[in-house]
């Protein structure tokens, strides 16, 4: 059966408090998930205070300072800090989101944070991704086609062709709505999940791809297409207002139609 | 751990590539005939559900043997043989859906399914029977 609670190795404590500087009078407490691989301690909940006029509006702006100026233990992925690269995905607050789109005035009280959910982790807030990279390469995520390129030009598209794919190719594989669906934890082992899916329906929906219905072919299945039971999550938890579930709709939509 | 057993321990343990895990066996290439008859079986049954609801009400007071013959006039009986198959198909379907959402691992959740099937086909005959017996009654 599929687990609901955790396992006793995985249960979360609590930790240390490292307490904001004398003098601070906007303080805001962080809540932040610690595991270390190295010590084989349970995974535990570190507060740290920061004061806030001393800090940028981000949570990751309040992560950096973390790291840089309290405790340099503390890791995490970020590069871009500008919502782009999608490596700051974490659970902040209950909702999976972008840290560096995240405002931490937006959230009330302390500010919790937690890596990804239902991902192994790899230390701290770093999930391991190996499993979803490895799904994302199983449906191809390049162009197909057997006629060549017209030469010494790109590859046209009406303006209607290149609409298609609004919506899809504005995807930064962030992963924050797979690991906010409930049958991607389930079943993440077989069920591709809503960003691959959508992943997947950019490609089926572009005008100069000629492998739809191969594409389609790789997806006729109980498991990597229809364990998507339209729950949502995934479209409320997008930081880039996506919406997933209506991709994986329209592919359904063409399961549907091709059978005549 | 000594050398040789961590050395062994790494021979045993899955060494298989993350692709080639997520690719497996391929894809089943089936899902859309059962995810397709969920939805059609469901709009079937919404006016279907709805007649037997109401025609179940209209027949409240009415004697054992006015019963018999409501059921056993042919329009019934064949709204009720297609109420039937379609209930219990539906049923089948939905539970099956849930089942493979949580039942691990595949070989017991393949029994759950299959012992779900066989319980909606066993009661589905009942049902057709009991309706029938009346319908053909001379």
């Amino acid at each position: 059966m599929a687990t609901f609670t955790l396992p006793k190795n995985s249960t979360v404590g609590t930790g240390k408090t490292w307490k904001a500087e004398a003098g601070a009078t906007n303080v805001k407490a962080f809540k932040i998930y610690r595991w270390d691989p190295d010590t084989g301690d349970n995974p535990r909940y570190d507060t740290y205070e920061v004061d806030m006029d001393k800090c940028g509006p981000m949570v990751l702006d309040a992560l950096i300072k973390i790291k840089n100026e309290v405790d340099s233990t503390l890791t995490f992925r970020r590069s871009c800090r500008e919502g782009i690269c999608g490596s700051c995905s974490m659970n902040i607050d209950g909702l999976n989101t972008l840290a560096c789109l995240k405002p931490i005035e937006e959230v009330k009280g302390d500010v919790r944070i937690n890596p990804l959910p239902h991902m192994p982790v790899v230390k701290d807030l770093v999930p391991d991704l190996s499993n979803i990279y490895a799904q994302y390469r199983s449906i191809e995520p390049w162009l197909q086609s057997e006629t060549p390129a017209p030469p010494g030009e790109e590859r046209r598209q009406s303006k209607e062709e290149r609409a298609k794919i609004d919506g899809m190719w504005e995807c930064i594989l962030c992963f924050c709505c797979s690991t906010a669906c409930p049958s991607y934890w389930w079943n993440g082992d077989r069920f591709l999940g809503p960003a691959i899916l959508l992943a997947a329906y950019r490609w089926i929906a572009d005008s100069r791809d000629e492998a739809t219905g191969q594409r389609l072919d790789n997806l006729e299945d109980p498991f990597r297409l229809y364990r998507c039971h339209t729950i949502m999550n995934c479209a409320r938890t997008c930081p880039k207002g996506l919406n997933p579930a209506e991709a994986i709709g329209k592919i359904k939509q063409l399961m549907v139609e091709r059978q005549g | 751990m000594s050398n040789q057993e961590s050395t062994a321990a790494m021979r045993s343990a899955p060494m298989r590539s993350a692709l080639g895990r997520v690719r497996h066996l391929g894809a089943a290439r089936t899902g859309t005939h059962h995810w397709l008859m969920q939805r059609v079986t469901s709009v079937a049954l919404l006016p279907l559900t709805l007649w037997f609801v109401f025609s179940a009400i209209g027949l409240a007071g009415a004697s054992y043997t006015e019963t018999l013959l409501w059921i056993g006039a042919p329009v019934n009986a064949v709204l009720l043989l297609a109420l039937i198959a379609l209930t219990f198909h539906h049923t089948a379907s939905g539970l099956q859906v849930v089942l493979e959402d949580y039942v691990r691992p595949e070989g017991r959740r393949l029994i759950a399914v299959y012992a779900v099937k066989g319980v909606c086909w066993l009661a589905g005959i009942a049902c057709a029977l009991a309706v029938l017996r009346i319908a053909l009654m001379p």
